[in-house]
C-alpha cells in the first residue's frame, strides 16, 4: 500500500473541488437562463404557459435531484444519446436550478406592486417593455438575496453528480478514501472545503439582505 | 365627432355587474368630473376607457376607433389616451426625470435627448424642473403626483383620465395638483376625472357626470347639477360632501 501524505490528500481534493465549482457556476449560469425564460412564461397572461411552467418547476422540485441526474445520465443512453457524465450533470443541475429560481423569482415579481402594471400598460407598454424596464428592475433587488442563498444548495448539489461517476470533490473523497483507508480524515477534509464555499455565500446572502432592508431603492 | 363614445357599457366582476348601460359622449377639449359614491362605478367607467378593464358589452370608441380587445389595439389605444392614478405609481427605482422619459424612448423609440428634452420640459410645466434628478421616495405625494402627470402627458395624449387624483394627498397637497390640471383643463387638454373635489369640478369643468348604481343617474354643467339637481339621489349625495 501507497502512504499518502495529508498534502496529497488536501491536493488532490482541491483539484477536485475545482470541478465542484465548475460544475456550480455551470448550473448556475444555465439555470439563471433557463429559469428566466420560465419565469416569463410562468408568469404570462396566458393560461397554457402558465400551466405547461406550473408543471415542470413541481416536476423538478417533486423529484430528487439524484434521480434526475440519473434519468439525464442512463436514460438518455437507454434511448440512445451516450452523453458524458459531466454533460449528465450539467444537464440536469440546469433544469433543477431553474426549476428553484424561477419560482422564487416569481414570488419576487409578484410582489411588484398592481399599480406599477397598471402605470406601466397605460403607458402604451408592452408585456415584455413592462417586465424589462419596470417590474424586473425592481423585483431584481428583491431577488438577490434569495438567488444568492440558493447557490449554496446548488454548490452542496453537485455531490449528486458523483453517483454517476462524475469526479468532483464528494467523488474523489471517495476515491481517496478507498486508496487512503482514512474515511475520517478525507472527508472531514471534503466537509471542511464544502464550508469554506458555502459559508461565504451564506454570509453574502445575508449581508445582502440587510443591505437591502435599509435602502431598498435606486 | 366626439373624441371619446362610450355607448351602452356594460361590465360585471363575477355576479356583480358594476356598470349597468352605461353612455356618454366626450368632445375634444372637453373638462369633464365624474361624481358619485364609492361603488358607483366611476374608477370602473375610468378604467374601461383605456382598456384595463375589459367591458362585457356596448362600445367605446376613441378618436374612430372602436376600443380593441388585442394587445396591439390596446396600446394603440394608451397612447391617445393616457392615465393618472390615485396612488401616483411612479416606478421608485427611475429618477423623475426618467420616470417621464422611460415611455417615449421604449414605446416611441425617441432618442435619449429629444425624450430629455421633453422630459425637462413637462416637468417645468408641473412646477418641478429642479427635481429630474430626485426619486419618488425623496418626493412629497403632490410632487410625485406632479411628476406622474409630466409623465403621462410626455406620451402627448388627446385625452387623460384622472382617477381620484388628489385623494391620497394630504389636504395641504392638494391644491398644488388641481392648479396643474386647472392649467391643462385651460390649454384645452380633454380631462375625464373621477373626483371627490366638488370646488374644482364647479369651478372648472364643463360638465359633472352623476353616477348611481352603475348608471349615469344625472349630467349636466356644473352650475346646473350643483345648483338644482333633479334627482334625490344626486340631492342626498351632494348634501353629503358639502
Amino acid at each position: 500500500m501507497n502512504d499518502f501524505s495529508t498534502w496529497d490528500i488536501v491536493r488532490n481534493l482541491l483539484l477536485a473541488a475545482r470541478w465542484t465549482v465548475g460544475l456550480s457556476l455551470i448550473a448556475f449560469t444555465g439555470g439563471g437562463i433557463v429559469g428566466l425564460a420560465i419565469l416569463l412564461m410562468r408568469t404570462s397572461r396566458y393560461a397554457a404557459l402558465r400551466h405547461l411552467t406550473r408543471g415542470y418547476i413541481e416536476l423538478f422540485q417533486g423529484t430528487p435531484l439524484l434521480m434526475q441526474m440519473f434519468l439525464a445520465f442512463f436514460g438518455l443512453s437507454l434511448m440512445g444519446v451516450e452523453v458524458s457524465p459531466l454533460f449528465a450533470a450539467s444537464l440536469a443541475l440546469t433544469l433543477f436550478t431553474s426549476a428553484f429560481l424561477a419560482e422564487i423569482w416569481r414570488g419576487c415579481v409578484e410582489s411588484i406592486a398592481r399599480g406599477q402594471w397598471e402605470a406601466s400598460a397605460s403607458l402604451a407598454m408592452s408585456y415584455l417593455q413592462q417586465m424589462r424596464y419596470v417590474v424586473l428592475p425592481q423585483a431584481f433587488r428583491i431577488a438577490i438575496p434569495p438567488t444568492v442563498g440558493f447557490s449554496v444548495q446548488v454548490v452542496k448539489g453537485t455531490a449528486i453528480a458523483s453517483i454517476i461517476g462524475f469526479v468532483e470533490l464528494s467523488k474523489a473523497g471517495t476515491m481517496i478514501t478507498n486508496a487512503t483507508f482514512a474515511p475520517f480524515t478525507v472527508y472531514g477534509m471534503v466537509a471542511l472545503m464544502y464550508f469554506a464555499l458555502c459559508w461565504p455565500l451564506s454570509l453574502y446572502s445575508r449581508s445582502l439582505e440587510k443591505k437591502f432592508n435599509v435602502a431598498h431603492r435606486h | 365627432m366626439s373624441l371619446i363614445a362610450i355607448d351602452s357599457v356594460h361590465k360585471r366582476f363575477g355576479a356583480l355587474e358594476v356598470l349597468k348601460g352605461v353612455s356618454l359622449e366626450i368632445e375634444a377639449g372637453e373638462v369633464i368630473a365624474i361624481i358619485g359614491k364609492s361603488g358607483s362605478g366611476k374608477s370602473t367607467l375610468l378604467r374601461c376607457i383605456n382598456g384595463l378593464e375589459q367591458i362585457n358589452e356596448g362600445r367605446i370608441v376613441v378618436d374612430g376607433v372602436a376600443l380593441a380587445k388585442d394587445d396591439k389595439g390596446l396600446r394603440d389605444l394608451r397612447l391617445l389616451v393616457g392615465m393618472i392614478f390615485q396612488q401616483f405609481n411612479l416606478f421608485p427605482h427611475l429618477s423623475a426625470g426618467r420616470n417621464v422619459m422611460l415611455s417615449p424612448m421604449v414605446v416611441k423609440k425617441q432618442a435619449g435627448a429629444d425624450a430629455e428634452r421633453v422630459a425637462r420640459e413637462k416637468l417645468t410645466r408641473v412646477g418641478l424642473a429642479a427635481k429630474f434628478d430626485a426619486y419618488p421616495d425623496q418626493l412629497s405625494g403632490g410632487q410625485q403626483q406632479r411628476v406622474a402627470i409630466a409623465r403621462a402627458l410626455a406620451m402627448e395624449p388627446k385625452a387623460l383620465l384622472c382617477d381620484e387624483i388628489t385623494s391620497a394627498l394630504d389636504p395641504e397637497l392638494v391644491n398644488e395638483v388641481l392648479a396643474v390640471m386647472r392649467g391643462l383643463a385651460a390649454d384645452g387638454m380633454t380631462l375625464v376625472m373621477v373626483t371627490h373635489e366638488m370646488r374644482f369640478a364647479r369651478e372648472v369643468c364643463d360638465r359633472v357626470v352623476f353616477m348611481h348604481q352603475g348608471k349615469i343617474w344625472e349630467s349636466g354643467p356644473p352650475d346646473e347639477v350643483f345648483a338644482k339637481p333633479k334627482t334625490p339621489e344626486l340631492q342626498q349625495f351632494l348634501g353629503m360632501v358639502s
